[in-house]
């Protein structure tokens, strides 16, 4: 199983219609799409526009692998689940989202080893053909590090001193 | 408030964050929150589930550009703030922590900006626009750390 997740607040029809191509190409049909407002329907792969929380959890849970925006909630979102994760950045000069921040995100995160990225659809295509390789970069645990808990709990409670 | 168990000693925080990635980001904080007494707000209801037990209230999402939008939320924030009167106010971002952050120093209440894990290359516009607001300003990038910038104390990771 392949879950495919655009994130809760736009489309990204470029990503959505490259794992399309693949999956149509390869014969491929366990792969379950999350598409957002999607202009782009696709034909071979099962897809909805939205899961509430629960059922992408749910989703997430049963996926061998994750193919994602280069989104935190997807991220992490994997992390947590020890998911094995490849992440295509969406760009800002083509308006998919308001700037270039998943580039340097996706990036430092891979330079980082939490996830494998694909630049483009050419790129998404070529590591699709070999998923295997995207291996998971071992399970994050539910909460933020210890030492910025203590920096926020600092402030939130500042007479108990550390 | 009458019905609720509070003593002085019980700080109220206010943790506020839009959607996606920035609500995600503020759920692995929950252990700074630990003693107080939590009122959560973000963008859909459905994220109540994801905190069981504590308060939530959803608001409606606004970006930069939907200035009516905006408006909408800047004044059910002002209602939210008047009725929990928050001790401290925390936020991932993005709008809805930059109206909470700006009403929360207003109100006298302790401000923590926490940008974005995304934000790799600078702080997020929101982020900058909060700086003189927030009592800790922190980036989750050491990188980004500067004397008179951002803080890091490391990551949500």
């Amino acid at each position: 199983m392949i879950f495919v997740t655009v994130g809760a607040q736009m489309a990204f029809d470029r990503m959505i219609k490259a794992v399309d191509q693949w999956a149509g190409k390869s014969g491929r049909t366990d792969v379950f799409a999350q598409i957002g407002p999607a202009e782009y329907t696709p034909r071979h792969i099962a897809h909805t526009g939205f899961l509430e929380p629960p059922q992408f959890a749910e989703r997430a849970k049963a996926a061998r692998v994750i193919v994602a925006h280069a989104g935190m909630g997807s991220i992490i979102t994997a992390l947590t689940m020890g998911k094995p994760i490849l992440v295509m950045p969406r760009r800002g000069d083509l308006r998919e989202t308001r700037n270039d921040h998943q580039i340097a995100t996706a990036q430092r995160l891979s330079e980082l080893g939490k996830v494998v990225v694909a630049m483009d659809e050419e790129e998404l295509i070529e590591r699709l053909g070999r998923l295997e390789e995207v291996s998971a970069a071992g399970a994050i645990g539910p909460y933020a590090q210890d030492s910025l808990i203590a920096a926020v709990r600092g402030v939130v409670f500042p007479t108990q001193g550390r | 408030m009458a019905g609720h168990q509070s003593t002085k000693q019980t700080p109220r925080v206010l943790a506020i964050a839009s959607g996606g990635g920035h609500w995600v980001q503020l759920l692995r904080l929950r252990p700074a929150f630990e003693g107080a007494r939590v009122t959560y707000v973000s963008v859909r209801p459905a994220y109540a589930s994801d905190v069981p037990g504590q308060r939530f209230i959803a608001i409606n999402d606004a970006t930069r550009w939907d200035k009516v939008g905006l408006a909408k939320m800047a004044f059910k924030l002002l209602w939210i703030m008047l009725r929990v009167r928050p001790n401290v106010v925390i936020s991932t971002g993005a709008a809805p922590g930059y109206f909470a952050i700006r009403l929360g120093k207003l109100l006298g209440a302790r401000t923590i900006w926490l940008d974005s894990i995304a934000n790799v290359e600078e702080m997020s516009m929101t982020g900058m626009l909060v700086k003189d607001k927030a009592t800790l300003w922190l980036t989750q990038w050491p990188h980004l750390a500067a004397e008179n910038g951002p803080q890091c104390h490391g990551s949500v990771l």
